[in-house]
């Protein structure tokens, strides 16, 4: 296709722009920026706020720039006083029907109707609402928070969920002013196929969508003598939680992070990257278990498929509930955590499990539905017996997990001052970790910890180089050729593919469901480009954000001594002391779990 | 074959059933077959026979010319004895056919106008053949023009003729029909759809209806004859759910065609193909808007979508398609048969043809009219309308619907064209007069239309989905009589930015009579906010010691 160019007057002054240009991206490299607020590049273009309108000589209506497309001969006029009249008067009309709450509003720092109407300096609306703005809040969902009456029907939610995610579960029901975004039926998001990823968040301009706010409970816990609270870390946080404070997006703040977490008080200040180590030990273990019975004729469950992504999970559970046999039994690290904190932890230190809290700091907002999942409560079933354990005892394994975002608003309450933290490390014996532990945050991380440990057990031999680039990358579908020569001489190829991005899971399963899927490990991650811009982190829709907390997250690994998941001292430990071997019976008792086939309309609840 | 000496026609459009018209046929035919009359005379179902306002039912006598009006079950033994029987003529129910369109009252009157500006051509066979009988309108020369269409002319000649014609798109954007089949001809198929907007959504617009009820093989000639103009293989027509004779008769005529070889596979034994069936509507103002439409056919959300693409070539399953109005296709059949210059021979510069309008409001006669462009607008209140009623005096006339435009008398001198309604800001629209006399308040009118916009904004975009509601809102206070300086200011304001920055047409247009009535009437604006009072005492706001 040629690239044909096209001249256009823009403000009086001519450009040569690439004919396939919208006034926009025409304005964009002319150097004239337009404001907008539903538009978001890739994801929402229904042109739907009007906020972008300009002049064009010759159509009588003004413009949305974000959708028209330019012709050779147009002539635009991006400021005269019928834009800028209009660009007002339509933020007038949304003021008019929205909460005037931005003190107690949980977005207002990133709140873009706040900017927008600021820097068009629109002091107060002129109008009366034409809605009740009463609609209840829906807290149906224990991940997702949504108050409607904030939204501004923008779209970029549905948007998400729909081309993005290919989840599907929002979209606009009714009509005109009594038009609003809704679940089949008009349920409540935690009672359909929501797979909790949080997308939805990230890219809602307002606080109509927001996280569901666990930081009270932290702090009861923190503030109760009889509890003993530990917090574990997962690795995307450490390159995102410097951008709550200012700092530039990918700061790498291991170091600041545990100084803060440990100055709210917490009892030990452990890293999630420890049981991701624990988690390739479990899961490299499983998957070449699978492939050796393949190899020889016998009859496993390949691909086998990732499982420490909980909105994957849920994903599979509702849409490819015949496939879940792919999956790994293997917990997600945070999970193990859990248990392990409740189980080995508490022995070793000699505490009552049911005094031991543990919370984790995620950038997600699905491991909030996880750590309520019923069956996670290994170290309850562990210990019933033994401490003659009564159902009013109950606890799960993890008791809170908060996000990314609820963690930088603890530590701003009571006053830490981040950016001047010192270096500290993480407490033992749950702290060390290794290279293979923090690439998990990256998509293409855990494929490539797991192949750290799963060649050299296979081949005898470590990797040629440690770094797996090949697997590395934001493209939402990837895939390679690991060619291996086993110890005794087999020559395996072991066919990987890593997805990340819910809409792009669906390629890879439709093609398991098929049972034509051509390889024998998946890596799958809900949130596109990883953890590292999962639902829970901060909210930044610079285009540059995945790339540069992915840069820092592999210059951690760098920066390590220890790179893989089998050299990690403290994993050797717990398996010598305690669970004697991967895959051991000790371990699939506290280390791994099932799955819930789900139905897509579930018109009955069914409690479990 | 039999022959009748008399006919007997029974208007049967929906408000003359809802008048009783199917018991008065079943009366007749009982009265005639009691006469022992059977064998000589035939009762008849028809379309609208233009008494249809009065809620009355009206029949017509053949050969003798004559309509009786209103006829009930209880007159009807009267009428079989002293006319059929006896050959005597009842006057005091009877009106002479060319003065069909003059009301009892009228009919004695000195005053009476004979001129009959209407030119029917479209409404020709209405009120004449029995819409649900094929044969009727193939004996009234119907399917002469597909004939000649698919047997002595290219597909490019059709197209050249309706383009000779100067035809424009009478659903209410006026866009020149020769030039859309045009831009629709070269996109290739293999599957292209052909659509026809029958979902008249415009308040006070009644015409389509009256061609669907009246005489629906003409619009289906005219579908047929577009889509092998234009290559067009599968069509719809998309109609208002709320239409339920008319679907029924249009169901009846597309199954007759396909008996007869006029749709389906290889019509009238050529190589061509057309599968047509009707799809309906189910209540939205905004899928009358062709990409909105195109959008409730796929099921989706009835929400227009950005242009371009437009339908010619990414349309219906992103498939080329030609959409056009119910009228705009019923014009077809004459342009073929009579020829684009016999077209363009009628009308004005810019405006050929004649235009279907629903005449109503504060006017002595409704209905639907068939006039030619050039007409002025005063004339066809006058002499088709025969005046405001109660010789009241005329306050103003909304042309073209709830998003038309707002005439004061003065204007009315103004001709029915394209251009010349431009001049002042109007345009023919759809098709609508709605005739306002002195007793109707202009406040309480835009509240009435603004209630419309509001609850037929499809919300997608913002400054429809608000605008539209708090226009609403801030008449709302007017007329009660709590409204404000400023709530004047911001109207204008609102409707500005719906008409710069709305996403389609319906909130490009909605203010659009307000913003008239802001300019032209403004005085009764100001008595309402800042006097409290509404001159025409419709708004309930006046208290007085009797109330």
């Amino acid at each position: 296709m040629e690239n044909k160019t096209v001249n256009i007057k823009i403000n009086g002054n001519d450009y040569s722009i690439d004919s396939c240009a919208t006034i926009l991206e025409a304005c964009r490299q002319a150097g004239i920026s337009i404001p907008t607020l539903c538009y978001m590049e890739n994801i929402c273009d229904e042109g739907s706020c009007g906020i972008c309108v300009v002049e064009v000589a010759k159509s009588h209506t003004l413009q949305r720039a974000c959708i028209t497309q330019v012709y050779d001969g147009m002539e635009i006029q991006t400021n005269t006083s019928r834009v800028r009249q209009a660009r007002k008067t339509i933020l007038e009309l949304i003021l008019a029907n929205h909460p005037q709450d931005c003190l107690n509003c949980a977005a207002s720092e990133i709140c873009e109707l706040r900017k927008i109407s600021y820097d068009l300096g629109i002091d107060e609306t002129p109008f009366e609402p034409t809605k009740e703005l009463d609609l209840p809040l829906d807290t149906s969902s224990p991940s997702i928070v949504r108050d409607l009456n904030k939204c501004i029907l923008c779209r970029r939610c549905v948007k998400e969920c729909e081309l993005v995610q290919s989840v599907n579960v929002i979209e606009i029901a009714g009509r005109g002013i009594n038009s609003k975004v809704s679940c089949f039926m008009d349920k409540g998001l935690g009672e359909t196929y929501c797979t909790n990823c949080g997308q939805c968040i990230k890219v809602c301009p307002v606080g109509a969508l927001t996280e569901k706010n666990d930081v009270d409970r932290v702090w009861d816990y923190l503030s109760d003598p009889k509890k003993h609270v530990v917090i574990q870390t997962a690795p995307a946080v450490r390159v995102a939680l410097g951008e709550e404070f200012g700092m530039p997006i990918g700061s790498l703040v291991t170091g600041k992070m545990a100084a803060g977490i440990r100055r709210l008080g917490f009892d030990g200040v452990f890293d999630t990257n420890f049981a991701a180590d624990l988690t390739i030990l479990e899961e490299g273990t499983e998957f070449i278990g699978r492939l050796t019975k393949v190899l020889s004729g016998e009859h496993a469950h390949l691909p086998l498929i990732t499982s420490c992504s909980p909105g994957w999970i849920k994903f599979i559970e509702h849409f490819f509930p015949k496939c879940l046999p792919n999956v790994s039994s293997c917990k997600s690290p945070q999970q193990m955590f859990g248990t392990v904190t409740k189980t080995y932890y508490a022995k070793q230190k000699n505490l009552d499990p049911r005094d031991v809290i543990c919370v984790s700091v995620m950038p997600c907002t699905a491991k909030k539905y996880e750590c309520l999942r019923p069956e996670m409560d290994d170290a309850f079933d562990h210990w019933k017996d033994q401490l003659m354990l009564k159902d009013e005892d109950h606890f799960q394994d993890v008791d809170v997990a908060i996000t990314t975002r609820e963690l930088g608003r603890m530590m701003k309450e009571v006053g830490i001052d981040f950016e001047h933290l010192p270096e500290e490390s993480f407490d033992s014996p749950l702290g060390e970790s290794t290279g293979a532990a923090v690439i998990f945050g990256a998509t293409g991380g855990v494929m490539e910890a797991a192949l750290r440990t799963v060649y050299e057990v296979v081949t005898g031999k470590p990797l040629p180089k440690v770094e797996l680039e090949v697997v590395r990358g934001m493209k939402g579908i990837r895939t390679a050729d690991i060619p291996m020569v086993s110890v005794d001489g087999k020559e395996i190829t072991a066919k990987v593919a890593i997805a990340s991005g819910l809409g792009n899971a669906r390629v890879l399963l439709e093609e398991v469901s098929n049972g034509n899927s051509p390889y024998h490990f998946i890596e799958i991650m809900a949130c596109p480009g990883g953890c590292l811009n999962g639902g829970g982190q901060p909210i930044n829709n610079d285009p540059s954000v995945c790339e540069k907390r992915a840069a820092a997250i592999y210059s951690q690994d760098e920066a390590l001594t220890i790179r893989k998941s089998h050299e990690n001292p403290e994993i050797k430990k717990i398996y010598e002391d305690y669970f004697e071997k991967p895959n051991s019976h000790l371990a699939h008792e506290l280390l791994h779990t099932s799955y819930v086939e789900r139905d897509l309309y579930e018109l009955e609840k069914e409690e479990n | 074959m039999k022959f009748y000496r008399m006919h007997v026609l029974v208007a049967e459009d929906t408000r003359s059933i809802m008048a009783g018209a199917k018991r008065v046929e079943e009366a007749l035919k009982e009265e005639i077959r009691i006469a022992g009359l059977e064998d000589e005379i035939r009762v008849v179902p028809t379309g609208s026979l233009g008494f249809s306002d009065k809620d009355q039912v009206a029949i017509a006598i053949y050969p003798d010319n004559i309509i009786y009006c209103p006829v009930l079950v209880s007159t009807v033994p009267e009428i079989v004895k002293e006319h059929f029987l006896k050959g005597r003529i009842v006057k005091a129910l009877a009106h002479p056919m060319e003065q069909k369109e003059v009301t009892m009252e009228e009919r004695t009157s000195e005053n009476q106008m004979n001129l009959d500006i209407q030119k029917r051509i479209l409404l020709q066979n209405v009120g004449k053949i029995d819409p649900e009988n094929i044969q009727e309108y193939i004996a009234a020369d119907g399917y002469v023009a597909l004939e000649k269409a698919l047997f002595d002319m290219s597909p490019e000649k059709v197209i050249e003729e309706v383009k000779t014609s100067e035809l424009r798109g009478r659903g209410g954007a006026g866009f020149p029909t020769g030039l859309k089949w045009q831009f629709t001809r070269p996109n290739p198929g293999p599957v292209k759809y052909v659509i026809c907007n029958a979902d008249e959504g415009e308040p006070g617009t009644f015409k389509d209806r009256e061609i669907m009820e009246g005489d629906p093989h003409k619009m289906i000639e005219g579908m047929i004859l577009a889509t092998y103009a234009v290559g067009g293989t599968h069509g719809y027509i998309y109609i208002r759910g709320e239409y339920a004779l008319s679907i029924q008769r249009l169901q009846k005529a597309i199954d007759d065609c396909y008996e007869y070889g006029l749709l389906g596979k290889n019509i009238l034994g050529t190589e061509f193909c057309f599968e047509l069936c009707i799809h309906s509507g189910a209540g939205a103002y905004i899928c009358g808007e062709e990409t909105a439409l195109i959008n409730s056919i796929e099921g989706k959300r009835g929400e227009p979508r950005k242009k371009p693409p437009y339908p010619p070539s990414q349309g219906l399953w992103q498939k080329p398609t030609l959409v056009n109005n119910v009228e705009t296709f019923a014009n077809i059949p004459a342009i073929i048969s009579n020829g684009g210059e016999w077209y363009q021979s009628i009308g004005v510069e810019g405006s050929r043809g004649t235009k279907l309008f629903s005449l109503m409001g504060d006017i002595n006669w409704k209905g639907t009219i068939e006039i030619p462009f050039g007409t002025p607008v005063g004339d066809i209140i006058d002499n088709v309308g025969h005046g405001v009623r109660y010789d009241r005096q005329l306050k103003g006339v909304i042309l073209g619907g709830s998003s038309g435009s707002l005439l004061v008398p003065e204007e009315l001198t103004t001709p029915v064209d394209f251009h010349a309604l431009a001049h002042i800001e109007a345009g023919p629209g759809s098709g609508s007069i709605v005739v306002m006399d002195e007793t109707r308040c202009i406040v309480d009118i835009c509240l009435n239309i603004a209630e419309f916009f509001r609850h037929e904004s499809c919300g997608k975009c913002t400054p429809c989905r608000e605008g539209t509601a708090q226009i609403c809102h801030l008449l709302e206070m007017i007329a009660s009589g709590n409204g404000l300086p400023e709530d004047i200011d911001h109207l204008e304001k609102i409707s500005q930015t719906m008409m710069d920055a709305s996403f389609c047409p319906l909130g490009q247009t909605a203010p659009s009579v307000l913003r008239q009535a802001l300019k032209k009437y403004r005085q009764e604006f100001l008595d309402h906010v800042h006097g409290n009072n509404c001159p025409a005492e419709v708004c309930n706001m006046n208290f007085t010691e009797e109330d």
